[in-house]
C-alpha cells in the first residue's frame, strides 16, 4: 500500500522531471563534454582535443574578447541609464499623484515586446537615409547631425545600448516601485516631525532600505545585458565589422558560421562561469552591504 | 513665517514638473510604436518621403498583403499554435509537480527540486548548441513537437516555483475534506488543487504566453522549414529577403506586436505579479 503510494507520488512529477532531464540535464552535460572536442556537428567522428578550445579563447580570439568588451559595454549603460531612469521614475511614481497605474501601464510596454519587434522597428527609426530620427535633425536644421546610426562603427554599439535600455527601463522600474513601496510611510513622517527635509529622508530613509533591491536590479541587468543578442541581430547583425558583436552572437556564429560545435559549446562553458562569477561577487558585495 | 499658499504653490509645482517628466517618457515608450502603425499605412513610394505620423491616404491593404503574400498569416497561426501548446503543456505539468513538491511525500523530493531551482539560476549561454544536437539525434529538428517540448522545458522552473510557493501557503483542509469523500491524488489535484490556484495560474499563463510568443533563437536553431516558423523568426527572414519593402516589414511587425499588447493590457495585473515575484525570488 505505501509502496503503491509513493510510486503514485512520483507519477505526478515524472513528466516534470523526464523532460528537464532530456532537454536540460542532458544538454548541459553536453556543452561541458564538447568543450573538449573538434566537431562540425554533422561527421559521426568528433576528434578529442583536450583544453585547445578554450586556450584558443582565451589567448587566439581576439573577437570573442572584443564581443566581451561590448557587451561590457552595453551592460555599463544599462547599470548607469538604464536603472537611473528606473529608479528616478519608481522614485516620481511613489506618491500621491494622478495617474499613476496610466504610467506603469505605459512603461511596461517596451519590455513585453518581442526583441526583434523593437530593434526593426528602431532600425527604421534609426535608417541613415530615410529614418525618421535624421528626418527631424533636418527638419530642425540640425542636418548637420544627421548620422548613419547603426551604420557607423562610432555610434552603433552606444546606439544599441540606448535602444537596449529603452526596452528594458520599464522591469527595473516595476522592482524598484515594488520596492518603494514596502517602505513604511510612517518612516517618512517622523522624520519629517524631527525636522528633516526631502534630501534628508531620501538619504537616510529610501537609500539605506533600497539596498537590497538596488543590488537583485543590478545583478538581473548585468545577467541579463551581458547575454542580450536578439535585439542586436534584429539591428545590425554584429557589424559595422564586428562592432556590434556580443558573446552570444559569436557562440552562434561558430556554430552556424563556422561549424564548429565544439567551439562554440567552449565559449559558451567560458561564458557561463564569467557569468556566474559576476552573480556570485555582487551577491557577496551586497551581503556586506547590507550589514554595514 | 512661511503661509500655506507658500507650501501648496511649491507642491503643485512639485507635481507639475513630476508629471512633465513622467508623460515625456510615457510618449517615448508610445511613440515608436505608433511610427510603425503610421509607417504599416504608407505605400512603398509615400514612406520615404512622407515624415507624417498620420499619413494622408491610409492604406491598409498592406495588412492584407502582408497576411497573404508575405505568409505573415500562416506565420501568426504557427505562432499560436506553438504558444497554446507550450502553455497548456506548461500548467499541466508544472502544476502536477509543483502540487507534490509541496504536498506529496517521496524520496528525493527536496533534491529534485533543488535541482529545478538551480537550473533556473544557472546560465547556460551555449546550450542552444547542444539541444540542436540533441534533436538532431532525436529526430525532433525541424518539427512543431521538437520546439514545443523544448519551450515546455524553457518555462518550466520559474512555473513550479511559483505554484509550489502557492500551494504551500495554501491551508490543507479542503484538499483533506475531498480525500475523507474519497478523491484520489490525481482527482484532488484536478478538482481542489488546480481551482485554488487559479490566480496563480493566470501569472504563469501570461508569463509563459509572451516567452513563446517572443521566442527568437530557439526558433532560429530548430527551424529550417518556412512552413514552421513561428512570427519573430519569419520576421528576420522576411527583413533579410526584402529589405526595403517597409510599409509591408511594419505591417508584420504591427500584426505581430498587437497581440501582445492586448494580451498585457487585459491581464496587466498578473504581468505585474509574476514580475514581482520574480524579484522577490532573486
Amino acid at each position: 500500500m505505501r509502496v503503491k503510494s509513493t510510486l503514485e507520488n512520483y507519477l505526478f512529477v515524472l513528466p516534470a522531471a523526464g523532460i528537464f532531464a532530456i532537454f536540460y540535464i542532458i544538454p548541459f552535460i553536453w556543452v561541458f563534454q564538447l568543450g573538449l572536442y573538434s566537431w562540425d556537428g554533422i561527421l559521426p567522428t568528433k576528434i578529442f582535443v583536450g583544453l585547445a578550445n578554450f586556450k584558443e579563447i582565451f589567448f587566439e580570439d581576439k573577437i570573442w574578447w572584443g564581443a566581451m568588451r561590448n557587451a561590457g559595454y552595453i551592460t555599463l549603460i544599462a547599470l548607469t541609464l538604464q536603472n537611473a531612469l528606473a529608479f528616478l521614475l519608481a522614485w516620481a511614481c511613489d506618491r500621491e499623484i494622478r495617474m499613476k497605474n496610466f504610467y506603469r501601464m505605459i512603461f511596461f510596454i517596451p519590455p513585453v515586446l518581442s526583441e526583434v519587434v523593437v530593434g526593426l522597428v528602431w532600425q527604421w527609426i534609426l535608417d541613415g537615409n530615410y529614418g525618421l530620427l535624421n528626418g527631424w535633425l533636418a527638419n530642425l536644421g540640425l542636418a548637420q547631425w544627421s548620422h548613419n546610426w547603426l551604420s557607423d562603427p562610432a555610434t552603433a554599439l552606444t546606439t544599441i545600448a540606448i535602444v537596449h535600455s529603452w526596452k528594458g527601463f520599464g522591469w527595473g522600474f516595476l522592482i524598484f516601485l515594488a520596492g518603494l513601496q514596502t517602505i513604511p510611510r510612517e518612516l517618512y513622517e517622523a522624520a519629517r516631525v524631527d525636522g528633516a527635509n526631502a534630501w534628508a529622508s531620501f538619504r537616510n530613509i529610501t537609500v539605506p532600505l533600497m539596498i537590497p533591491v538596488t543590488v537583485l536590479v543590478a545583478i538581473l541587468t548585468i545577467l541579463g545585458t551581458m547575454q542580450a543578442f536578439v535585439l542586436i541581430i534584429a539591428m545590425t547583425d554584429g557589424g559595422p565589422a564586428y562592432h556590434t558583436q556580443v558573446p552570444v552572437l559569436r557562440i552562434l556564429a561558430s556554430m552556424r558560421g563556422s561549424s564548429r560545435f565544439g567551439y562554440a559549446c567552449a565559449q559558451g562553458i567560458s561564458f557561463g562561469v564569467i557569468l556566474m562569477a559576476i552573480s556570485f561577487i555582487q551577491y557577496r558585495f551586497s551581503k556586506t552591504a547590507r550589514q554595514v | 513665517m512661511k503661509t500655506s499658499l507658500y507650501y501648496k504653490t511649491k507642491k503643485v509645482t512639485t507635481n507639475l514638473l513630476i508629471h512633465f517628466f513622467l508623460i515625456t517618457v510615457a510618449i517615448t515608450c508610445i511613440f515608436p510604436l505608433l511610427w510603425m502603425v503610421s509607417s504599416s499605412l504608407k505605400t512603398q513610394q509615400t514612406i520615404f518621403k512622407d515624415m507624417s505620423l498620420i499619413p494622408r491616404e491610409l492604406h491598409f491593404e498592406n495588412y492584407y498583403l502582408a497576411w497573404q503574400e508575405g505568409g505573415f498569416g500562416r506565420y501568426f497561426l504557427n505562432s499560436i499554435l506553438y504558444t497554446v501548446a507550450v502553455v497548456i503543456g506548461i500548467i499541466i505539468i508544472s502544476s502536477l509537480a509543483a502540487y507534490a513538491f509541496s504536498r506529496l511525500k517521496f524520496p528525493g523530493r527536496n533534491l529534485l527540486f533543488y535541482t529545478f531551482m538551480a537550473a533556473m539560476m544557472i546560465p547556460i549561454p551555449g546550450s542552444f548548441v547542444a539541444l540542436f544536437v540533441l534533436l538532431n539525434k532525436l529526430h525532433l529538428r525541424n518539427t512543431a513537437f521538437g520546439y514545443i517540448l523544448c519551450m515546455i522545458n524553457v518555462g518550466l522552473a520559474t512555473s513550479i516555483f511559483l505554484l509550489k510557493t502557492f500551494f504551500d501557503k495554501f491551508p490543507r483542509e479542503l484538499e483533506d475534506a475531498a480525500r475523507i469523500d474519497g478523491c484520489s491524488k490525481f482527482g484532488v489535484w484536478w478538482h481542489v488543487a488546480l481551482p485554488l490556484a487559479k490566480p496563480v495560474l493566470a501569472v504563469v499563463v501570461v508569463f509563459n504566453a509572451l516567452n513563446v510568443w517572443n521566442e527568437y533563437v530557439l526558433a532560429l536553431v530548430i527551424f529550417d522549414n518556412k512552413n514552421l516558423m513561428p512570427l519573430q523568426r519569419a520576421l528576420m527572414m522576411f527583413q533579410g529577403e526584402f529589405i526595403t519593402r517597409y510599409p509591408l516589414l511594419m505591417a508584420g511587425l504591427t500584426i505581430t506586436a498587437l497581440p501582445i499588447i492586448i494580451v498585457y493590457l487585459l491581464m496587466q495585473k498578473y504581468i505585474i505579479k509574476g514580475v514581482t515575484s520574480q524579484a522577490v525570488f532573486g
